[in-house]
């Protein structure tokens, strides 16, 4: 791989970096390793009080009483906030300025929308103590009948899904394409309600100090929750501080700011001293988004060579009774496989759950289970092995719009994936294969995909005149290793070993970079490091060219390179001189330069730009018990340029093993009538554990993307679910000639 | 807070003194009780620590051949014993199959015999249950029941007891020494527990104060050393309740069985012994056609008490495999996925 950056936005200088595409170790590691990482949790301003959430246990109703003398009565217990005085908010939490402006629950009425809604904020000396008050409160209700299940409520058709796209899109005539067709399928699947449970649950510890705020919280967009925050406590955003270093992973929960962490600002308000709120367990599972269930059909028509002659994927999920999201499930069919006809559409149900909002992969995720099942059903009804039959309907452009691509290196994915897995050996008809142990064997694949989606980010780049650099924007580390990837950009922006390059991350002080989320972090807040890097070596090249005594005096029309600290003339790199040179010759102590990230909207709309990948998965399956194990995944990803491959790999291994507990493992159980969920702690809401996953492997496939952005990076934080999920489910019929029809397979669905 | 008095008693007296009194609860190694208190599902008022009492701590050979395992014994400890493992395999496995590697180090003998059940509306407050709230009702009837009871429930009660190591301890005529205000009795595990009837809230046969003082293996438990399996179904490879299991000893000569012992776990309210089964089974021949005979009369008499039905039929092909997996002889070292159908995959070589 080059090392050479393009540099379109400044083509009169170039840089060489040395540390993109390097398997730097996590910078923070560390840290982490021994406990030294500061998390939200871990701060305790002096003077902190503790505050204790106490939540609803009804779904649907109002609170009729709360024992808030008891709990007062409590020793150490400082305050209880109820909706009765509870302080006065400048906006309303139930408007909705915007799309993204999403309604919270923050003590305005008696109302109770789900369950695990905050109904009341205890305060207190101690932990304990808040805990116990909040018991005390033994609230009453007024309770009434929960809407529980895809089928609990009337269903609608939703004004958009996800991010706002059309919640019905078609091309084509899919009647008319079904009907032509030589072999069709049907199939309806439904994946079950997933909720976030990152390690580190939200906190928040928050001090006022008249009308500013300094707040220690997890955050994937800190611009976003600091705007939030003055919004609703009608001050200026920058007076509102948030520091968020490192996050016990996000997933999409940390996104927006949540309910809970401003009840944590409101009780500090309240009681005149920093506050400490942290959200138990099984408080998560409400009011921080969720993945909402979702029951699909899919029908397709091929002709006699396999190829598709419709697709039409119907997806049916759910949102609260108050607010908007949709998961966007059948427009996993936008973007994949080459039909003449294309339709998606979407229903819904309004259910007594909080919000659900984005989950790693949203709409993605539970979309390509289905449609790769469905795709596997297809493939077997047309006699064709799975991947050939992918092969035959490929898509050369996006299929639902016609753009072509901006890059895609899928057939190499599939290449490559197929090859270290040993697909070729495959037998099209399922529950041939056993093993030396008499287990059913199954081999199954899945196509991975996920948009290459890009924000705003700025950054500030700063030479000084010890050579040395800094670079800054209020990036976010989740776990992904922003901290280590963006320091390398950095370096390679400023032409600096890494080790020169003070990186400043993590906090609404810095510049804006934009969300970490839609896999879009590294190439948002990487381009704009990039570019602040470009401006700050720029303003130094001008220096130097225009100064009589640097020898690149007049390199100015050939270009400099920068590189290791140095400047060089780019037509003869024996004339060059260090940074420090030229900034103390120049008497100054340091300059600075500014970068944005953003789409180019010119490439936006010209090219389609999504990052691909192959996933190939092999399952045990007990033949008398129906307990499955996957032993092997596969997974090859082309999603565009790599900045470091150790990071990535872990970001592939991590969606791939989400993959499995999506097939397998991840559930909600919700109580039919009282509409409360039984298995809100980690003992009961499995996930993979080591022995779940014995072998992963993550295949990097080389990929250079010109438009997508000038680093060329697309985004690997949430493909790796997609298209693993579905090779489980289809390895699992491989393995027993059982078709999954309901995620996550269970036992009794292959007990026979 | 809540406060409660918490007491360190020196002795085994002292300890049962302190422990009559009401509101009490003993504390061992704490990995069900102190998520209970957490939870708000068990809140006492007075805790008695036992855990540094010394004589509860020791694995002693008994003369005529039995074993007496101290009740704060250590699962971990107990399970890496060597000796114990050899006689005791499948009781072995069965601790090796449970929680986790950091649960086990911390988890007593005594605390797995009186570990709750695992249903969630026994540890959901909000709902009706029966044994945490005599008299409320039982919420699992009729709700999200696919792993409860499929044997001895009642209406008042559909809970399973959980123990992966109480399984095989029942089917080896394990007896649990108790030491109480009036002294020191033995009573079979096998009695030890009591299914739900009308008082699902009188789980076992301790009084006030009573006090778990070791578990007794007869002599003749180490006599199906040889062939001797626990099989474990659950929803993923480690770290999972029992969907269904099932422990099988036999003694078997000259094809014909000589003895035998079957017990199920997560089908009932206590580990399960098959008695009726191990009618079918002993004098057959070792066969897969007995196994199956015995499977059915394993549950003859199970009934689905909600969404369960399927635990059944994956009983009955629980307690073949079981019985197969014994037939064909103890492995000379335990597995690394203990009692995990995939204990046999290639690639899985540590061993536990």
């Amino acid at each position: 791989m080059t090392l050479e950056l393009s540099l379109n936005q400044q083509p009169a200088h170039a840089r060489q970096g040395s540390s993109i595409g390097q398997p730097l170790t996590r910078r923070d590691g560390f840290l982490k390793v021994t406990g030294a990482a500061r998390y939200a949790a871990d701060n305790h301003p002096p003077g902190m009080l503790y505050a204790v959430l106490a939540v609803s246990s009804i779904a649907r109703g109002r609170v009729a009483s709360l024992d808030v003398e008891a709990a007062k009565a409590h020793k150490g217990v400082v305050e209880v906030m109820t909706p009765q005085n509870r302080p006065a908010l400048a906006a309303d939490p139930d408007a909705k300025d915007h799309p993204f402006m999403f309604r919270l629950d923050l003590l305005q009425n008696d109302q109770v929308r789900y369950p695990n809604q905050s109904i009341a904020v205890v305060i207190a000396e101690t932990l304990e103590a808040a805990t116990e008050g909040a018991a005390l409160l033994s609230p009453r209700y007024e309770v009434l009948p929960a809407r529980v299940g895809l089928d609990g409520a009337e269903s609608f058709v939703p004004r958009g899904v996800g991010v706002g796209g059309p919640a019905v899109q078609h091309k084509g005539d899919v009647e008319a394409g079904l009907k032509s067709a030589k072999t069709r399928i049907e199939a309806t699947y439904e994946t079950p309600a997933q909720y976030h449970n990152a390690m580190e649950p939200h906190a928040i510890v928050v001090a006022w100090d008249g009308d500013t705020l300094s707040i220690d919280t997890p955050s994937q967009g800190l611009a976003m929750a600091q705007g939030r925050i003055a919004g609703l406590f009608g001050i200026a955003p920058e007076n509102v501080h948030i520091r968020s270093p490192f996050l016990g992973g996000g997933f999409g929960s940390k996104g927006m700011i949540s309910g809970p962490q401003i009840l944590g600002i409101l009780a500090a308000r309240l009681v005149g001293r920093p506050v400490k709120l942290v959200l138990r367990r099984e408080q998560m599972y409400g009011p921080v988004g969720h993945r909402a269930p979702t029951r699909q059909t899919l029908r397709m028509g091929m002709d006699g060579e396999g190829r598709l002659t419709a697709l039409d994927h119907h997806a049916k999920t759910t949102s609260s009774t108050f607010d908007d999201f949709f998961e966007p499930a059948a427009d996993a069919s936008h973007t994949l496989y080459a039909s003449p006809a294309i339709a998606t559409s979407h229903d819904a149900v309004r259910l007594d759950t909080g919000t659900p909002l984005f989950m790693r992969a949203p709409g993605e995720a539970t979309g390509s289970i289905a449609l790769e099942s469905a795709i596997d059903e297809a493939a077997y009804a047309c006699g064709m092995d799975p991947l050939e039959f992918r092969l035959r309907n490929y898509a050369e452009v996006e299929p639902m719009t016609g753009k072509p691509f901006s890059s895609k290196a899928l057939r190499e994915c599939y290449r490559q994936a197929a090859e270290t897995f040993g697909w070729a050996s495959r037998p099209l008809q399922p529950r041939l294969m056993r093993d030396a142990d008499g287990f059913l064997t199954g081999w199954g694949m899945g196509t991975a995909t996920f948009p290459a989606i890009m924000f705003q980010a700025e950054a500030r780049a700063v030479l000084k005149a010890d050579g040395s650099g800094v670079m800054e924007t209020g990036a976010q580390d989740m776990g992904q290793g922003a901290w280590t990837a963006f320091a390398q950009i950095a370096a390679d922006g400023l032409g600096l070993d890494i080790d020169q390059v003070d990186f400043r991350a993590g906090s609404s002080d810095l510049p804006n970079a934009g969300i970490a989320g839609g896999s879009g972090h590294t190439a948002t807040a990487g381009m704009a490091i990039h570019n602040a890097g470009a401006a700050v070596i720029a303003r130094l090249a001008d220096l130097a060219t225009g100064d009589e005594a640097s020898p690149l005096y007049g390199a100015g029309n050939e270009g400099v390179l920068a590189r290791g600290g140095r400047l060089y003339r780019r037509d003869d790199e024996s004339r060059g001189e260090s940074y420090a040179e030229i900034l103390t010759r120049a008497g100054l102590t340091e300059i600075e330069g500014h970068g944005k990230g953003a789409p180019d909207p010119a490439s936006q709309e010209n090219y389609a730009k999504h990052a691909h990948g192959a996933v190939f998965a092999e399952v045990k399956v007990d033949p008398d018990f129906g307990q499955i194990r996957v032993t092997r995944l596969v997974g090859a990803f082309a999603a565009g340029r790599v900045i470091n491959p150790r990071l990535v790999r872990s970001q592939y291994y991590g969606g791939m093993i989400w993959g499995v507990s999506f097939a397998l493992h991840e559930e909600a159980i919700t109580d039919r009538r009282s509409g409360r969920i039984q298995n809100a702690n980690l003992a009961e809401y499995h996930v993979p554990v080591n022995a779940d996953v014995p072998s992963v492997e993550a295949l990097l496939v080389h990929e250079d993307d010109p438009h997508v952005n000038a680093l060329g990076i697309k985004g690997v934080g949430e493909i790796g679910i997609t298209g693993t999920a579905g090779a489980v489910a289809n390895a699992v019929w491989h393995a027993t000639g059982v078709r999954p029809r309901r995620f996550p397979i269970r036992i009794e669905d292959l007990l026979g | 807070m809540r406060d409660f008095d918490y007491i360190r008693p020196a002795t085994i007296p002292d300890a049962i003194a302190a422990a009559a009194e009401p509101g009490s609860a003993y504390l061992a190694g704490g990995t069900n009780l102190l998520d209970l208190m957490k939870g708000g599902i068990t809140s006492p008022e007075r805790i008695v620590d036992i855990s540094r009492l010394p004589e509860l701590n020791r694995i002693e050979r008994l003369d005529g051949g039995g074993l007496r395992i101290g009740a704060l014994v250590r699962n971990a400890d107990l399970a890496h014993d060597p000796a114990f493992a050899k006689s005791y395999p499948a009781v072995a496995e069965a601790l090796l199959s449970g929680a986790s590697a950091q649960l086990r180090n911390a988890a007593t003998v005594g605390g797995n015999l009186l570990q709750r059940t695992r249903c969630s509306y026994f540890y959901d407050t909000a709902s009706a249950c029966n044994r945490r709230q005599p008299g409320a009702g039982c919420d699992a009837l009729g709700g999200e029941n696919r792993l409860h009871a499929v044997l001895g429930w009642s209406d008042a009660c559909i809970a399973t007891h959980p123990s992966d190591f109480c399984v095989p301890l029942v089917a080896l005529d394990a007896v649990v020494e108790i030491e109480g205000k009036k002294g020191r009795r033995h009573v079979t595990l096998e009695e030890f527990h009591r299914l739900p009837g009308e008082t699902p809230q009188r789980e076992n046969a301790l009084e006030p104060g009573d006090l778990i003082v070791a578990v007794r293996l007869p002599a003749e438990a180490a006599s199906f050393s040889a062939n001797a399996r626990y099989l474990k179904v659950r929803e993923r490879t480690s770290y999972a309740f029992a969907v269904v299991s099932a422990a099988a000893a036999l003694v078997v000569d000259g094809g014909k069985i000589r003895a035998a012992r079957l017990a199920l776990g997560g089908v009932a309210a206590k580990p399960w012994r098959a008695r009726t089964a191990e009618a079918v089974l002993l004098g057959a021949d070792a066969s897969e056609a007995t196994f199956a005979s015995a499977a059915d009369a394993a549950l003859a008499d199970a009934s689905p008490s909600g969404d369960n039905a399927f635990k059944i039929e994956l009983a009955r092909r629980i307690v073949v495999r079981a019985l197969m997996s014994a037939l064909s002889g103890t492995p000379e070292r335990l597995p690394a996925l203990p009692a995990s159908p995939f204990s046999n995959i290639p690639g899985a070589r540590h061993d536990a």
